[in-house]
């Protein structure tokens, strides 16, 4: 039998006054693992994340996480686990070094504070007052407090948003450093490029349901779905039918392949007969981005049918 | 656990003392309303309850009263709700720190800060206008300052439940204080004020804590311990914090 596992949630439900919010997820997460939740605003992700990090009640379902209900906290299971919350939310005058020192005092066993600035990559700005730092850097000692209690479980509510690309690049270093610690790590993100960067599970949520899970490189059978094949033709040459071109904007042919390495064969074969040298011939998977598209797609389309 | 409030206390102190605004709103304007009230109405002498006193030493309690408000109920709540509304409360509630350990560093706080300010108001009672400061009565006098401190902090802290938004925290904090002021002899003495207005600034908690200051400065004789004044505030105090311990909100309203 494998290790149980560190969240277990099944047939969750949460209902606000007039709004189903989340309408039955089931998750399951592993020691050590990353899981990315997707999903676009209102899809249910903070009322899940937060009703794991045991701030709101549920309406109905079974949720364990860490071997406990967090609808019961306690301060042991409070220990084990970090969070993150969706806006920043930091003690201004104090230092990230001053707000690091009174938070290892409420854990039992602390990481040490110069390893969680370290972590967090706060080197620089850990004598500066809060409320001076950047909305990156402040970010960062949310994350840093976070972590400063050795927790086995860190939820993080849109970690990144608003950082810039090099920012974020930081950002997913510390994750990968945590995960590698043997952290367990929950986070919600609205981009596919984190998600695919970091998860070794990714969760769909739309309409307050999973509408997909799987692997970044799996989810909704990217492995399986159909390559394009895109190259550029000099004028007045158009690429033969029997390959089932399609003509795609900026002068580009696209070919969709359900079995690239064929169809690949029978367009080099024409090529050298064309003298052809195809400079820009590219071969790609769908993006997680596309995939992801098309399953909030789907969901928008059957809720708007009825 | 004294540790943990230890460390609680000295952060809620240094955030405090690092607020130019909330610094200069809880010190400054008790010493600015005893310089403005000697300059005004003068040091000249007041009857007060069968006694004559001269105008300062009837100031400097009712300052007292005023500076122990300012400290311990507006000020906490204010600071409260502006962690709150930051989402600094949520994410305290997310980590092992037992919630009444966060009360007692804003309590604690906001009775240090009573006492510093309460210090400040005597002396430059004393040193400008020659206010005799308790000596038999000091027991009384502090004693006052701590009952009354903690009772204001425990009612700021259930005051947070009625406010909505950092925006109207100033607003509806000092809504409710001002007219207290008014009608408890702080501003004008009860001996010029309609029966009426003292029978219900009786009710309320700043006049208990102002005739309490003011039996400690101006003893009538014993040692100025103000019993049923102290009872009243004590009672509010209890009622308070156990009403607060109900309906505090660690999470932002606006969510």
């Amino acid at each position: 039998m494998s290790a149980p596992p560190v969240i277990r949630v099944r047939g969750l439900t949460k209902r606000y006054a007039t709004v189903d919010a989340v309408r039955g997820v089931d998750l399951d997460v592993q020691a050590a693992e990353v899981l990315a939740v997707l999903g676009p605003n209102g899809a249910g992700k903070t009322t899940t994340i937060e009703i794991l990090e045991g701030y709101r009640s549920r309406s109905g379902g079974e949720v364990s996480v860490l071997g406990e209900d967090p609808a019961r906290p306690s301060r042991a299971w409070r220990a084990r686990v970090g969070v993150v919350l969706q806006s920043t939310s930091l003690e201004r005058r104090l230092t990230p070094r001053e707000a690091l020192g009174l938070f290892a005092g409420y854990y039992p066993d602390p990481r040490p504070v110069e390893e969680a600035i370290e972590l967090a990559g706060l080197e620089d700005r850990a004598d500066e007052r809060i409320h001076r730092l950047s909305g990156g850097q402040q970010r960062r000692v949310d994350v840093a407090l976070a972590l400063v209690g050795r927790p086995d479980l860190i939820f993080l509510d849109e970690p990144t948003t608003g950082f810039d690309p090099s920012a974020r690049r930081r950002a997913w270093e510390t994750v990968a450093r945590l995960r590698e610690l043997g952290t367990t790590i929950v986070l919600t993100t609205h981009y596919l490029e984190e998600a695919e960067a970091l998860a070794d599970q990714i969760v769909v949520l739309a309409g307050g349901r999973v509408v997909a899970e799987g692997t970044p490189a799996a989810l909704g059978g990217r492995d399986r779905g159909r390559s394009r094949i895109s190259f550029s033709l000099p004028a007045g040459v158009t690429a033969p039918s029997g390959l089932g071109a399609v003509a795609a904007p900026e002068g580009y042919t696209v070919l969709e392949a359900d079995q690239p390495l064929a169809t690949l064969e029978g367009l080099a074969g024409w090529a050298r007969e064309q003298d052809l040298d195809l400079l820009d011939l590219e071969v790609r998977r769908p993006t997680l981005e596309e995939v992801y598209l098309r399953l909030i797609g789907a969901q928008e389309h059957e809720e708007a049918g009825g | 656990m004294i540790a943990l409030v230890a460390r609680q206390l000295g952060a809620d102190l240094r955030v405090f003392w690092r607020e130019p605004a909330s610094v200069g709103f809880t010190v400054a304007l008790p010493v600015m309303f005893l310089v403005l009230f000697v300059s005004i109405f003068g040091n000249a002498e007041t009857r007060v309850g069968g006694r004559v006193i001269d105008g300062a030493t009837y100031y400097v309690p009712g300052i007292l009263a005023l500076s122990i408000t300012s400290a311990a109920f507006l000020n906490l709540a204010i600071n409260v709700v502006i962690a709150r509304e930051r989402g600094v409360l949520k994410r305290a509630r997310s980590t092992p720190l037992p919630p009444w350990v966060f009360m007692a560093g804003r309590v604690g706080t906001a009775i240090l800060v009573a006492v510093g300010l309460a210090v400040v108001v005597s002396v430059l009672g004393a040193v400008l206008y020659g206010v005799e400061l308790p000596r038999a009565t000091l027991p009384a006098a502090l004693l006052t300052l701590v009952v009354g401190s903690a009772a204001f902090a425990a009612l700021g802290l259930l005051v947070t439940a009625a406010i909505p938004s950092e925006d109207s925290a100033p607003p509806i904090t000092n809504v409710i204080v001002l007219p207290l002021y008014f009608i408890s002899g702080i501003f004008v003495p009860s001996e010029q004020l309609p029966t009426a207005l003292v029978t219900v600034a009786d009710v309320f908690p700043v006049k208990p804590l102002f005739d309490a200051m003011l039996a400690a400065f101006a003893p009538t004789g014993g040692s100025g311990f103000a019993w049923g004044d102290l009872a009243v505030l004590t009672a509010w105090g209890v009622g308070g914090a156990l009403l607060a311990a109900r309906v505090f909100a660690w999470t932002p309203r606006r969510e």
